[in-house]
């Protein structure tokens, strides 16, 4: 009996922490020490050519004598020092490292920007107007949910790829593996909206909003929209850190990032070709980066989760 | 009386919460003689639930017993650990639950859900078991038994679920039952069955009953005595007559003006005013004392009378004013 | 129950359906076939020969059912390039794809509940506490890192296990390979099943752990404890046939997708498989082979379903008298 005065107690608490989503940041280690290592992570790639020892893709700054250098030993030929080592062509790994990093959380971030967009509008679009145009969109995200989304990207990756004029590949490849990833996600995202649209549509206010001769698309917008803002933002930092590890994959397997804009997929694909040969760092200070990276987004996106909206598991 | 199956004395619950320790069981003591039915009633959250599950050993962590004994037909089982306290379950002490659509599990037959306890209990044959398991749903009152024990539960009413819950906490031969809320779940015209299928178990085979229920009624209907709990504490105990007829304590006058059952002859239904206090802020003194129409300065303050020397725990019982 | 099956495999027929046109699509429209299959030197009359033999003058729908039944009889085209049938390539490569999901499929399903239901049993113990810590960081892990930190441990530093191949394979009725009957083959297996095996077997884990707890909670377990059954009959017995229910479907989900992750797995360790064919034609954009893949993923996938369907309705005995009763 005194249990049910016990959860009560323990709703009524995690109804605060709730409501005080800061305060709730404030007292958990892991938002804490997670989030600022985003921070760092995301500070040092934006200002990557500031921080950067060298520009790695410039030929001109490239000693291939540096080559094989390993961390903090000065190389035989040069005497120059690395805090991360060079790899085979002698561009400095630490560089490397930042630039990947640009790469990887670029692609990252438009993908997620990309399926949220997405998802939001054939979410909203099918919420509101139902009949054939949710039919068609929701039996097209089950069949898309029915695989796994990494497979989906890689096929898109291989249609755009094939319609793509061979000497614009390489070019291209970002862009296309940005519509890649960006497409293999959207269905968390619309199906969301649409729940969200489907429980907001029915209330009085849109109603309202509909008599007074508001247009569909600003109360989709401007009234239904809002409701859905915390869920998509959960989903959207869930799907960051799903996101970067896709785009690693896809690079790794030769299928993403081209080796003139090397994402730290990309780096660790070159990487693994001297794990034999006793280079380590080549590929463990890359695959180290990612790690933490992905890591700290994924901690960041569950405890995100936990705080705005404990049911959404 | 003879030697009572099951006797508490003073039990204490403890619950270590963030806010410090709360008590939602308090120095409560009963006994419950052979046949007998006891009713123990109170509001959700008085700890009459809690009693039960600190007999049979099935306190939630991080509720423990802190305090207190507990003796089952002469052997004290509140210290009784792991294996020791598993024999005791089903075997010396049955359980019925409130809910029955939830009591049994879905994938096994009801057959199978008999016989595994009959089999953990009985030194018996598998086939002496399939007999049993006939008999015990017979006995229960299930129509065409031998046919049915093949059924799954949820191809059973509520009511006669509750029947299978009964011949489940029975299969073994316990000298006790409790049964918690047995009736709540149940639709108005098969709680009476129930109850009178209780009722009649408890004479054949003379087993105890702890009646845990909220519903006057229900008490009016079934049991010997009462213990009233109010905030962890007892209230009041008596035969069932003299409790519903002339309460002592204050709280169980209120709640017999509040049951319809008992204040038919009222134009309307009384109220005690304000909710029962939080375990976390339980008031000094007699913890009713803040709702009582009757308290004064020794309420707040003393610790309550010991409930062996007069009927209800309060300084200023009813009867002693109506006797003046 | 009937119906609900026949139901099921309308779906199901739909999906492939949909599926295949996507992949005809891909044949179709993605780069001109003719120019694929042609070189530069061709003739006017070449070039009509073989559109009316691919039957590319034919209507879209009459090509589209043309393909949907060459690809029923397993004729997926020719490779671009290797310039031999897909069905025959891929039937080469198949064994070493499924003897590999095999082997992690089980290690991630028997791992992966004995796991869920010793940390569920074991809720607050040190162990279980630990395995979970260990499990969070699984799950965030990208499964190349594992199988390349598995390389560097056993192959680079201790030498134990091979870095790459199927090592020796016995060929079974001309037409299977295995490795399991070598000890360098039982030894190549190694690496790369657990590599594709531990993000599933992280998942299931998990999963089992979750759903384990929250059937612990159940009235019918407080009432067998009640009823004083052995912890080992109220947790196995009474706990883990529930917990189950809906733990096999996401099991069967995850099986397709051990199949799907296989291109990663066999990337890494240079796997002989389906998946590491795969690949090799995206890079190059060798349409047929794409298509063949993705059509034969997606009957595996949508068979495992189909299976998954019917394993809950005989477990749940819920369901099946449901269904009995509609007829």
């Amino acid at each position: 009996m005194a249990l049910t005065s016990n959860v009560h107690d323990k709703g009524r608490w995690e109804r605060f922490r709730d409501s005080d989503f800061f305060f709730a940041f404030k007292r958990s280690p892991v938002a804490l020490v997670s989030f600022t290592i985003v921070c760092i992570l995301v500070f040092s790639a934006v200002f990557a050519p500031w921080i950067a020892p060298t520009n790695p893709f410039n030929p001109a700054s490239l000693n291939l004598m540096d080559g094989f250098t390993p961390p903090m030993e000065p190389n035989a030929f040069t005497g120059t020092r690395f805090l991360m080592g060079t790899d085979d062509q002698g561009r400095d790994v630490f560089s490397t490292i930042l630039y990947g990093m640009r790469v990887s959380l670029f692609v990252g971030a438009s993908a997620v920007l990309f399926a949220m967009v997405l998802g939001i509008v054939l979410g909203l679009v099918s919420g509101y107007f139902g009949g054939w145009t949710e039919t068609i969109i929701m039996r097209i995200a089950d069949v898309q949910l029915t695989f796994p989304s990494i497979l989906v990207a890689m096929l898109i990756f291989g249609i755009a790829k094939g319609f793509t004029p061979v000497e614009y590949r390489d070019q291209m490849a970002i862009w296309v593996l940005i519509l890649a990833i960006g497409l293999s996600d959207w269905v968390q995202f619309a199906r969301v909206v649409r729940g969200t649209t489907l429980v907001e549509k029915k209330k009085d206010y849109v109603a309202a909003a509909l008599l007074i001769g508001r247009r569909p698309w600003a109360i989709m917008i401007k009234h239904i929209l809002p409701n859905a803002l915390s869920p998509v933002l959960v989903i959207a930092t869930i799907s960051l850190a799903l996101a970067i590890i896709a785009e690693a994959t896809l690079s790794f397997l030769g299928v993403g990032a081209p080796p003139t804009q090397p994402s730290l997929g990309t780096l660790i694909r070159i990487g693994q070709g001297f794990l034999f040969s006793g280079e380590w760092w080549i590929l463990f200070f890359p695959a180290c980066t990612l790690l933490v990276l992905a890591l700290s987004v994924n901690l960041l996106g569950d405890w995100l989760r936990d705080a705005l909206n404990p049911r959404l598991r | 009386m003879t030697r009572p199956v099951l006797s508490i004395h003073d039990l204490s619950v403890d619950i270590p919460t963030r806010a410090g320790v709360v008590k939602p069981v308090d120095g409560v003591s009963y006994g419950i003689a052979a046949g007998e039915i006891l009713g123990v009633v109170g509001e959700s959250g008085a700890g009459k639930s809690m009693v039960g599950n600190a007999v049979i050993g099935l306190l939630s962590r991080p509720a423990h017993i802190s305090g207190g004994e507990i003796w089952l037909n002469g052997n004290r089982i509140d210290t009784l650990q792991g294996e020791r306290i598993r024999r005791v379950r089903g075997k010396e002490i049955g359980m019925v639950f409130q809910d029955p659509l939830t009591s049994l599990n879905p994938l096994l037959t009801i057959g199978d859900q008999l016989a595994e306890t009959i089999l953990t209990h009985l030194p018996i044959s598998k086939a002496e078991a399939e007999k049993r398991v006939v008999a015990a749903l017979e006995e229960v009152g299930i129509p065409g038994a031998a046919e049915r024990i093949d059924s799954y539960p949820h191809e059973f009413s509520g009511g006669m679920r509750q029947r299978v819950v009964i011949a489940l906490a029975l299969c073994a031969e316990p000298s006790l039952v409790i049964a918690d809320e047995p009736t709540t779940a149940l639709d108005v015209s098969v709680q009476a069955q129930i109850i009178s299928l209780l009722k009649r178990l408890c004479r054949e085979r003379g087993t105890a009953i702890m009646l845990i229920t909220h519903d006057m009624g229900v008490i009016a209907e079934a049991a010997d005595r009462v213990a009233v709990m109010y905030a962890g504490r007892l209230a009041e105990l008596g035969p069932v007559r003299d409790v519903l007829q002339q309460p002592e304590h204050p709280y169980t006058h209120g709640l017999m003006t509040s049951t319809p059952l008992a204040a038919m002859d009222q134009k309307r239904l009384h109220q005690i005013p304000g909710a029962m206090p939080r375990l976390s802020h339980m008031p000094e003194g007699c913890a009713f004392h803040p709702r009582c129409p009757r308290a004064q300065d020794k309420c707040r303050h003393a610790p309550l009378p010991a409930i062996e020397d007069t009927r209800a725990a309060c300084w200023f019982p009813m009867q002693a004013e109506t006797a003046q | 129950m009937l119906a609900f099956i026949i139901r099921r495999i309308g779906q199901s027929i739909l999906v492939l359906l949909i599926v295949g046109l996507v992949a005809f699509s891909m044949f179709r429209f993605v780069g001109d076939p003719i120019d694929n299959m042609l070189g530069q030197e061709r003739t006017i009359e070449d070039v009509e020969r073989l559109r009316s033999q691919l039957g590319l003058d034919q209507p879209f729908p009459i090509q589209y059912f043309k393909f949907l039944e060459g690809a029923a009889q397993g004729n997926f085209g020719v490779s671009y390039r290797q310039g031999r049938p897909v069905a025959e390539i891929i039937m080469e490569r198949a064994p070493a794809t499924l003897e590999l999901a095999a082997v992690s499929g089980l290690f991630a399903i028997v791992l992966g509940i004995a796991l869920g239901v010793f940390t569920a049993i074991q809720r607050n113990g040190v162990t279980a506490n630990f395995i979970m810590a260990t499990s969070l960081i699984g799950v965030s892990l990208p499964t190349f890192l594992i199988g390349i930190l598995l390389i560097y441990l056993f192959s680079v530093e201790l030498g134990w296990l091979p870095s790459f191949g199927r090592g020796e394979t016995v060929s079974l009725g001309g037409w299977w390979t295995t490795g399991f009957l070598t000890e360098s083959g039982l030894k190549a297996l190694i690496l790369p099943s657990i590599t594709l095996g531990l993000y599933q077997m992280t998942l299931i884990m998990r999963l089992v752990r979750s759903e384990m707890l929250e059937v612990l909670r159940q009235d019918y377990i407080r009432f067998a404890r009640a009823r004083g059954l052995l912890d080992r009959v109220v947790n196995f017995r009474h706990a883990l046939k529930n917990t189950m229910v809906p733990v096999v479907t996401v099991i069967g989900l995850q099986l397709g997708a051990i199949i799907a992750f296989a291109i990663i797995t066999e990337t890494v360790f240079q796997w002989p498989g389906v998946g590491l064919l795969f690949i090799n034609a995206i890079q190059f954009v060798d349409i047929p082979v794409m298509a063949a893949y993705l059509m034969l993923i997606s009957v595996m996938f949508v068979a495992i379903n189909l299976i998954v369907d019917v394993l809950y309705v005989f477990i749940d005995p819920r369901l099946r008298a449901d269904r009995s009763g509609a007829h």
